[in-house]
């Protein structure tokens, strides 16, 4: 039964997605704070390592990666925080719309607001500890493909702590066993890209990873939701 | 409730007949786990000749190995009820799954700490990021992240659903970082030290191995037995049920 | 009977039937049994704590009662199968904060799709808030907070309005303007739950009565 009245999915997704970006704008401020942190947190390796810059260029790659993942745990926990308090997740669950592609569409909204950022600010990041410039796409690649991978992750391990009070902790404690793959991966390619070795397996398993969880984790998203919820 | 379920074992996940049950079988669990657990060290650490290469030192491997076993044991039997509970809303398979973690988490944290202690021994280093090792650490974090999101909720019942939900996401989780810890350990070229050497034990150091794994896996049941009755008192407090009990206990 | 597949007319929009709810064991409600139909309104009465916005979060499909059934014409009720009829407006009132009332009304038709020869201007309007189309709801009133979500309603078609505590944070004109647009549904043949914790003045005739907790 197709009600002419209801709209269709893409037009809903766009809705979503519309409103999610349009919020996020209008708090830029919140936007900027992850990078801010990033910057901060980079900036302290040469203070902690001496700044030697062959030991720096050794661990520009994989501290990045790092900074990015911390940051991007930072913003995690605000993913749906604000649409439980104000009821706006009831409506969304009460919408006659697949949840799972509502709650992917404000997974890709959450992933543009602090995710594009901080990719954007990444090669700043791999400059300031002397990142050979022919790692630098390798880098750019590898995050192009890890970070929507913890944004999805993030988004079934923010929606299981849906019911509870504030979570970041607990959130860190549960992500990490995901992101380890993720990591090993993404720092496996600029690894070799570093050596001059052929980098693109790791980049490949990452891409296959995340087709997968494009397609599976909205899903479990929507489930992990309806039962911290309760339905 | 589905049909294929046998009548005897739907019987049995009702809360009242459960907890009979397990108050009968508790006892002889707890007393197989103490005399097989005296048994196997004993034949260990007594009888089982010392290792021509390692000495004495690989002793530890009658603790090390039956728990590095149970914790993977106890997470596998953790996710069997997870689903059951998430799938059929059974409140029995909600609390073994929950009790089940706490305890599947203690055996993880003593065999990373044995195995800490052997590595210092064997290897000159409280630790190495050998696959092995890296894979159990992060099957700590997975139990931890279930004890906690349990604890997290207020409502029992649900904080239990909702960590099953994450059980369930672990166990697609530890195949796929055991790969990938793998995978970066080739890369890496570090110390591919293996725990056990290839399975050339001599069998008087086999059976006190298999006895203790026995008796890891009854004290196992015990606590599992222990934790489920006490959690369904708790639980289904303002039944009738327990209220029978509670008068049966001040009256005797 | 679920496997039922009569197709008679007289089915109901919404009937429970036993429907019974645990907290942690300690009883909330049940068990109850009751009938909508379209083109009526029941009043659900009950002090604080009686279970009022439980029944309606289980009326939703959000929660899952404990025990007892409900039907949606005559269907088992799950949270995909009224979905699009039914709108609910709950204690959060599902408004963000940063967006205008504007943006918010065009979001909810977004996602629940627009009752015919509607329009939002007109629909604020209608609520009392012409003028504040474009100011964010954070500068809002709890009162014209109240206002917008209602506006909501006149806007997304649905057979079934499921209304928890709409007289709160409303003045006089207020209480007036949602039994104003509770009779103008059940004249157009929608069906309407409403829970209040004081005596309701409905004019459009007596309304069906469900009191929880004696």
């Amino acid at each position: 039964m197709t009600d002419p009245r209801r709209p269709g999915l893409g037009h809903a997704c766009m809705a979503v997605l519309r409103r999610d970006l349009t919020l996020a704008w209008r708090q830029r401020g919140d936007m900027a704070l992850p990078v801010l942190y990033a910057l901060i947190v980079t900036s302290l390796f040469p203070f902690a390592l001496g700044p030697e810059d062959a030991l720096l260029r050794r661990i520009a790659g994989g501290a990045v990666l790092v900074t990015v993942l911390l940051a991007m745990l930072l913003a995690l926990d605000a993913m749906f925080r604000s649409d439980i308090e104000d009821g706006s997740l009831e409506q969304l669950m009460l919408a006659p719309q697949p949840l799972a592609a509502m709650m992917g569409m404000k997974i890709l909204a959450h992933w543009i607001a602090t995710a594009v950022p901080l990719i954007l600010v990444a090669p700043l990041l791999a400059g300031m500890l002397h990142l050979p410039a022919i790692v630098m796409p390798v880098l750019l690649l590898a995050l192009l493909f890890a970070t929507p991978l913890l944004s999805l992750f993030g988004g079934v391990l923010v929606a299981l702590t849906a019911g509870t009070r504030r979570s970041g902790m607990l959130l860190a404690l549960m992500l990490l066993p995901l992101c380890v793959p993720v990591v090993i991966f993404a720092a496996g390619a600029l690894a070799a890209a570093q050596e001059g070795l052929p980098w693109i397996a790791p980049i490949a398993w990452l891409g296959a990873a995340l087709a997968l969880a494009v397609v599976l984790a909205p899903l479990a998203c929507a489930a992990a939701l309806r039962i911290a919820l309760d339905s | 409730m589905a049909k294929w379920i046998p009548l005897w074992l739907h019987k049995l996940s009702s809360p009242p007949v459960f907890y009979g049950f397990a108050g009968k079988l508790r006892p002889w669990a707890i007393a197989l786990a103490l005399i097989l657990g005296a048994i196997g060290l004993y034949g260990g650490l007594v009888l089982a000749p010392p290792d021509y290469q390692q000495g004495d030192d690989y002793r530890i491997i009658f603790i090390h190995v039956p728990c590095a076993w149970m914790s993977l044991f106890i997470y596998a039997v953790m996710g069997v009820a997870a689903f059951i509970a998430l799938v059929w809303r059974i409140k029995l398979a909600e609390i073994v799954a929950m009790a089940s973690a706490p305890i599947g988490a203690a055996f993880t944290f003593i065999t990373l700490v044995t195995g800490s202690l052997w590595g210092e021994r064997m290897w000159g280093t409280w630790w190495t990021w050998d696959a092995r090792l890296t894979s159990e650490l992060v099957l700590l974090f997975l139990y931890l992240g279930v004890i906690g999101l349990y604890h997290s909720f207020e409502d029992r019942r649900q904080g239990a659903r909702t960590a099953a939900f994450l059980a369930l996401i672990g166990i697609i989780n530890v195949p796929i970082v055991h790969f990938s810890v793998n995978w970066w350990n080739t890369l890496h070229q570090g110390s591919t030290i293996r725990l056990l050497g290839p399975s050339t034990m001599a069998s008087s150091m086999i059976w006190p191995l298999l006895t203790m794994m026995a008796a890891t896996k009854f004290y196992y049941i015990a606590s599992l037995f222990g934790r489920t009755r006490a959690d369904l008192l708790s639980l289904e407090s303002g039944k009738d049920w327990v209220r029978e009990i509670a008068e049966k206990e001040v009256r005797g | 009977m679920p496997g039922m597949t009569d197709a008679s007319p007289a089915k109901p929009l919404l009937q429970a039937r036993a429907l019974t709810f645990h907290r942690q064991d300690e009883p909330v409600f049940g068990p109850l049994d009751f009938c909508l139909d379209a083109g009526e309104l029941t009043l659900i009465e009950g002090d604080n704590g009686s279970g009022k916005t439980t029944l309606m979060r289980i009326l939703t499909g959000l929660l899952r009662p404990e025990e007892g059934e409900l039907y949606w014409r005559g269907e088992p009720l799950t949270w995909d199968r009224c979905s699009g009829e039914v709108v609910f407006l709950g204690h959060q009132l599902g408004l963000k904060a940063d967006l205008t009332p504007h943006e918010n009304l065009r979001f909810a038709i977004g996602l629940h799709g627009h009752r015919e020869h509607s329009h939002i201007d007109e629909a604020l309007a209608h609520v009392g808030l012409s003028g504040y189309e474009n100011e964010p709801v954070r500068k809002l009133s709890a009162g014209q907070k109240k206002r917008v979500a209602l506006a909501r309603l006149l806007l997304i078609p649905a057979a079934l309005w499921l209304l928890d505590e709409p007289y709160a944070n409303l003045d006089r004109t207020g209480i007036e303007l949602v039994n104003g647009l509770l009779e103008a549904h059940i004249a157009h043949g929608g069906a309407a739950l409403v829970t209040s914790h004081g005596a309701v003045q409905f004019h459009g005739g007596e309304p069906h009565r469900i009191r929880l907790h004696d």
